[in-house]
Order: C-alpha cells, then sequence, then structure tokens
C-alpha cells in the first residue's frame, strides 16, 4: 500500500531500484542457464561421442577423429545380422516382459496388505522387505546356483531369473506399499460398505486408482531385467543362446577386438529401446524415483 | 456380516492377510531366509560343486582374510568408492537438483537430458565410457592433448580406474537430481523470503535455510549410496574385461580387478571365489561378509527417523 502512494512521490528513485533488480535478474538468468548448458553437454556428450564413432568407418573409428568422415549406416545392419543379436533380443524381452508382469501380479496384493492391513508384525515384515531390497544378490547367489542348477538342472536358461519374480519383488512391494498408503481409506471403506470383500476391493477400487504407481514399478522392473548383468552371467554364460542384450554386449565387444565403430553401434541398440521407454512414461518413471526417496 | 462372532471374523482376517502376503512369504522363505542359512552352512564346507560337502570349521574364514590375495584389496577399494565416489555422486546431485529448480527457461528439456544417462543400460554406459576415456584415441583424451592437459590411462591405470569409475556414475546422477529436485521444492518458501529481509546472502540462505530442510534427503542419499557401493558390480568387472582386452566367449578366465586389482569389489570376489575358482565354502564366506555390511548400513536407514525409510506410521 505505502509503495503505491510513494511511488509518484519518487518516480525516478523507484526507477533505478527497479533496473537493478531487472539487470541483476537478467544476469542470473544468464549465469543460470550458461552453467545449465554446461552441464548439459556432460550429460549428451558421451551419447554424440558414441553415436558419432557408431557411424564411422573400421578404419577411423581407429583414429582420433570425432566427426565421421563417411556416415556408414551399414554398421546397424551388420550389427544386427550377427549371429545372435536378435535371439539376445528375444531373450531380453522374454526375461524383461515376463518377469515384469509376475512381478506386478504378485507384489500388488502384498503391498495392498501392507499398506491397508491391520495386523500384528506389519512393520517387522515392512523391515525385512526393505532389508531384502538392500541385499546385493550376490550374498545367496552359492546355494541358489546349487539349487538351480544341480538339483534343477536349469543352468543355461533365464529361467532361474524370471520364476523367483512370481514371488514378490522387495522393491516393487515397497515402493507400492508406499504408493497405496497414498489412497485415503475412505475410498476403502465405501467399497467394503457396499459389500464388497478385499478381493473385489483391491481390483475394482484400488488398482484404478493405483495405476501410476502399477506402471512406475513395471517400468523399474523393465529396466531392472533389461540391465541385469550378475543374473545372466551366472545362470545363461554357458550358452550363448538364453544370452540377454547385455550379457551379449560384452561378449560382443570381445569378438570385434578393434571395432569400436560396430561396438559403439551395438551400444547404442542396446541403449535405444530403454530411452525410447522413458520418453513414452517418462512421467511415471520421475515420480516413482521421488517415491522411493521422499515419501516416508 | 453380523451373523459372524468375533473370533470367527478374526480368524478370517487372519487368513486373508496370510493369503494377501503369500507370494512373499513363500519368496521370503524360498529366495532369502533358505538360501541364508545354506550360505551360512557352506562356509564352513569344503565344497566343489562335486562329492559331498566337508567340514572345515573356520578354514575358509581364515583363508579369506589371511591368504586370498584379493579380499584385502577388494575391502580398501570400497573404502574408497565410499568415501570418494559417493560423497562426488551426492554433492554433484545436490548441485544439478539445485540448478535445475533455478532455470526457468526449457526446464522440461534440461531435466530430460540431465536424467537421461541414470538409464544408459550399465554394461553399454560402461563400455561407452572406455571408450571415451580410452588412453590412444578416445574423445576425451584428444581434448585434454589439444589443450596441452595431461592425459591420463584411466581405466588402463590403477591410479586412475576409481576416478574413472566415479565420472561414470557421475554420469548417471539422475537419480540422486530427481530426489533433490523434489526436496528442494518442498522447502517452505516464507523462510527463504525471512531470510532474504534479513539480509542473507545467497551463501547463508543455502546454508541456513535449504540444508537444513533437506538434510533427511542429503542423508538419505548417502546411506542408499553406501548401500549401493557394497553392491557395485557390472560396472567395475565390464571395466576391467573391456580395458584389459581379456573377453572370450564366456569370460571365465578373466581376472577381475584390472588394471593391478584397482577395480575389485566385494562381490567380485564372490563370482571369483565361486564360479571360477570352484571354491564354493570361500565363496560363502565373502557373502556373509557382503550381507552383514550391507544389513548394517540398511539397519542405519530404518532406524533414523524423520525422512529416512520409517516402518511405522
Amino acid at each position: 500500500m505505502t509503495q503505491v502512494l510513494e511511488r509518484p512521490a519518487r518516480p525516478a528513485a523507484a526507477t533505478a531500484a527497479e533496473r537493478t533488480a531487472r539487470r541483476r535478474a537478467v544476469l542470473e538468468w544468464i549465469a543460470v542457464h550458461s552453467l545449465g548448458v554446461a552441464a548439459a553437454l556432460f550429460f549428451v556428450l558421451p551419447f554424440v561421442f558414441v553415436v558419432l564413432t557408431s557411424l564411422m568407418s573400421d578404419q577411423q573409428a581407429l583414429t582420433r577423429d570425432l566427426i565421421p568422415r563417411t556416415w556408414e549406416w551399414g554398421n546397424y545392419a551388420q550389427v544386427l545380422d550377427t549371429p545372435g543379436f536378435l535371439t539376445w533380443w528375444r531373450n531380453t524381452l522374454l526375461y524383461a516382459g515376463l518377469g515384469t508382469v509376475l512381478t506386478v501380479v504378485s507384489s500388488v496384493p502384498v503391498a495392498y496388505a501392507l499398506a491397508k492391513f491391520r495386523f500384528r508384525g506389519r512393520n517387522a515384515t515392512l523391515m525385512l522387505v526393505v532389508s531384502m531390497m538392500m541385499l546385493p544378490p550376490q550374498v545367496v547367489v552359492i546355494p541358489m546356483y546349487l539349487f538351480w542348477a544341480k538339483q534343477l538342472d536349469l543352468s543355461g536358461t533365464l529361467w532361474p531369473l524370471i520364476v523367483p519374480m512370481a514371488f514378490g519383488d522387495a522393491f516393487s512391494v515397497f515402493l507400492l506399499r508406499q504408493f497405496l498408503t497414498t489412497i485415503p481409506d475412505e475410498y476403502l471403506d465405501a467399497a467394503r460398505v457396499d459389500g464388497c470383500g478385499e478381493l473385489r476391493t483391491l481390483l475394482r477400487v484400488v488398482l484404478p486408482m493405483a495405476k501410476p504407481g502399477i506402471a512406475a514399478v513395471a517400468l523399474f522392473q523393465f529396466f531392472y531385467a533389461w540391465n541385469d548383468y550378475f543374473g545372466p552371467q551366472i545362470y545363461a554364460s554357458e550358452n550363448p543362446g538364453a544370452w540377454t542384450l547385455s550379457y551379449g554386449l560384452e561378449s560382443f565387444k570381445g569378438a570385434h577386438h578393434t571395432d569400436w565403430n560396430l561396438t559403439m553401434a551395438a551400444t547404442v541398440l542396446v541403449m535405444a529401446p530403454v530411452i525410447l521407454v522413458f520418453f513414452f512414461a517418462q512421467k511415471a518413471f520421475v515420480e516413482g524415483v521421488t517415491l522411493t526417496g521422499v515419501k516416508g | 456380516m453380523a451373523t459372524y462372532t468375533l473370533r470367527a471374523k478374526r480368524r478370517r482376517s487372519a487368513l486373508r492377510t496370510v493369503a494377501f502376503l503369500s507370494p512373499w512369504l513363500i519368496g521370503f522363505g524360498v529366495f532369502f531366509a533358505y538360501p541364508l542359512v545354506s550360505t551360512v552352512y557352506f562356509s564352513l564346507m569344503r565344497y566343489d560343486g562335486f562329492g559331498t560337502p566337508a567340514f572345515r570349521g573356520l578354514d575358509n574364514w581364515a583363508y579369506v582374510f589371511q591368504d586370498y590375495p584379493m579380499f584385502w584389496p577388494a575391502l580398501r577399494n570400497t573404502l574408497w568408492l565410499v568415501l570418494v565416489m559417493v560423497t562426488c555422486r551426492v554433492v554433484f546431485g545436490l548441485g544439478v537438483g539445485l540448478l535445475i529448480t533455478k532455470i526457468r527457461t526449457g526446464v522440461g528439456v534440461f531435466r530430460t537430458l540431465f536424467y537421461l544417462p541414470y538409464l544408459a543400460p550399465p554394461v553399454a554406459a560402461t563400455l561407452a565410457f572406455v571408450f571415451l576415456l580410452n588412453p590412444g584415441t578416445g574423445p576425451v583424451n584428444s581434448v585434454l592433448d589439444g589443450l596441452g592437459l595431461p592425459a591420463p590411462g584411466w581405466f588402463t591405470d590403477p591410479a586412475w580406474s576409481k576416478p574413472a569409475l566415479t565420472a561414470l556414475a557421475l554420469w548417471g546422477v539422475g537419480d540422486l537430481m530427481v530426489i533433490f529436485m523434489a526436496a528442494l521444492l518442498d522447502v517452505p518458501k516464507e523462510q527463504y523470503e525471512a531470510a532474504e529481509l534479513d539480509g542473507a546472502s545467497a551463501w547463508q540462505r543455502f546454508r541456513y535455510v535449504t540444508l537444513p530442510n533437506i538434510s533427511p534427503i542429503v542423508m538419505f542419499a548417502v546411506v542408499t549410496g553406501v548401500i549401493q557401493t557394497m553392491q557395485y558390480y557390472t560396472q567395475p568387472l565390464v571395466a576391467g574385461k573391456v580395458a584389459s582386452g581379456v573377453i572370450g566367449g564366456s569370460g571365465q578366465q578373466f581376472e577381475p580387478g584390472y588394471p593391478d586389482k584397482s577395480t575389485l569389489t566385494l562381490p567380485q570376489l564372490v563370482y571369483n571365489l565361486g564360479f571360477q575358482r570352484f571354491d564354493y565354502g570361500s565363496a560363502c564366506v565373502v557373502a556373509l561378509v557382503l550381507f552383514a555390511l550391507a544389513m548394517a548400513f540398511t539397519a542405519l536407514l530404518m532406524r533414523r527417523r524423520g525422512g529416512l525409510i520409517q516402518a511405522g506410521d
């Protein structure tokens, strides 16, 4: 109020102060956005160099050149023609696709019980879930390997990695539980008053509201399987017919020892699907990351 | 509903709870409790996968701590990574998070670009960095050379391999950026306005308003960072393999840690002992050390109230 009344009395001073404030704002804008561009270069240039190298000829990839002299799009065809590469694609899709479906189906009821049921030992159960989430897979790998390989004779396949996903993945249970606790109890009570059993309540009322959480879990699980290196290394290494992209990619480098161009083309082909999926589901993914860290 | 007695109702609700939890209960027993007990059992046995395990008491434990040449280097590397890599990641993640909250123009584009590398599959990202940082013809050293700066051997030099892995970890800082960004946007605006009225400088506002507000998230980032470091496996193993040039079909002949044990981490020892030396007993000893370390830090994560994972509500 006072400012408005004073302004006509001292117009020159006000404009001068305003001008300094504006100049400062512009300077800050420039500083912040130059820093932003510098950071963006750090994050983007590795991708750029990888893609550029993937389009060079064999000889040029061994030089210090940064830009391809001739654009060898055929490199990608050559990678796709490599024996095994398409099998790795198929195996990865099986592992990631089937694994994701099994994880979601088995984790939702567990997360729902932990979020909405009152029972003794609930906190203890939740703490066990978190402990399992933090457990390096190497801790129990020896007995697990002996179990799958010696007793069930399933080494050389991806089943030892897919089957456990039908039994509730700790990380997915935790993330979904975090999400489900944000759904107000009133919705559930209303459904119960209408005579819905718990299963009906879960399927009809909770699931539609939990779609963003389920999407985030499905994405994380898909990426986990896509990126997994240790699992296929333990169970599938003896049988190249069961390799996944992440595992096969490394041996691709071994087979094409000096062909950085082909290796980088293969690298692009392994990265691209993940990045495409991200662009279609960016919101769900970022929400999921935030959910795991911030909301206690 | 009214026809049920209280006890029948209670039993029904207990049954219902067990039914909903059953997938996880089975998973917990078969894929966690049983193998964990089994790991303790094997840690006391001599077993190479054939014949029957023979009881050896604490021999495996003595071997791992005294004679196995990779154990202490791996533990030292883990300490280095906890001190340097985790710190760098948290500071850098916070810095990028702060930057993104200040950006006014094109924030969506910047956020996506900053986040994208976090999604790169670890094997692919590691291969990319071994190429980018290769000492002979890599783009990074070409640029450093051009500027007249020293060009280190990165993944081929024991002194530079962990800094190179740190650079790779900083590239994928997107997860922390998102978490810090959400925390920074949650800081009450009035506190900044009050500080500004009191004439606080930008640094003072950060130190006395921002930091206290986001300190639980910083703690969370540090502790989960430490736990992730305990699990650090794919990047150091693949970097070592690719940089050394020793990759065969199944890769079984590669001795992890190249160059000169500088990229060894504890999970790699489980693989080396169990699947390369077929000494399952000693592999289980390392697995239990890993278990103890991971659980100690997880307990830290769950005990602290306010911001960290809370079991209760």
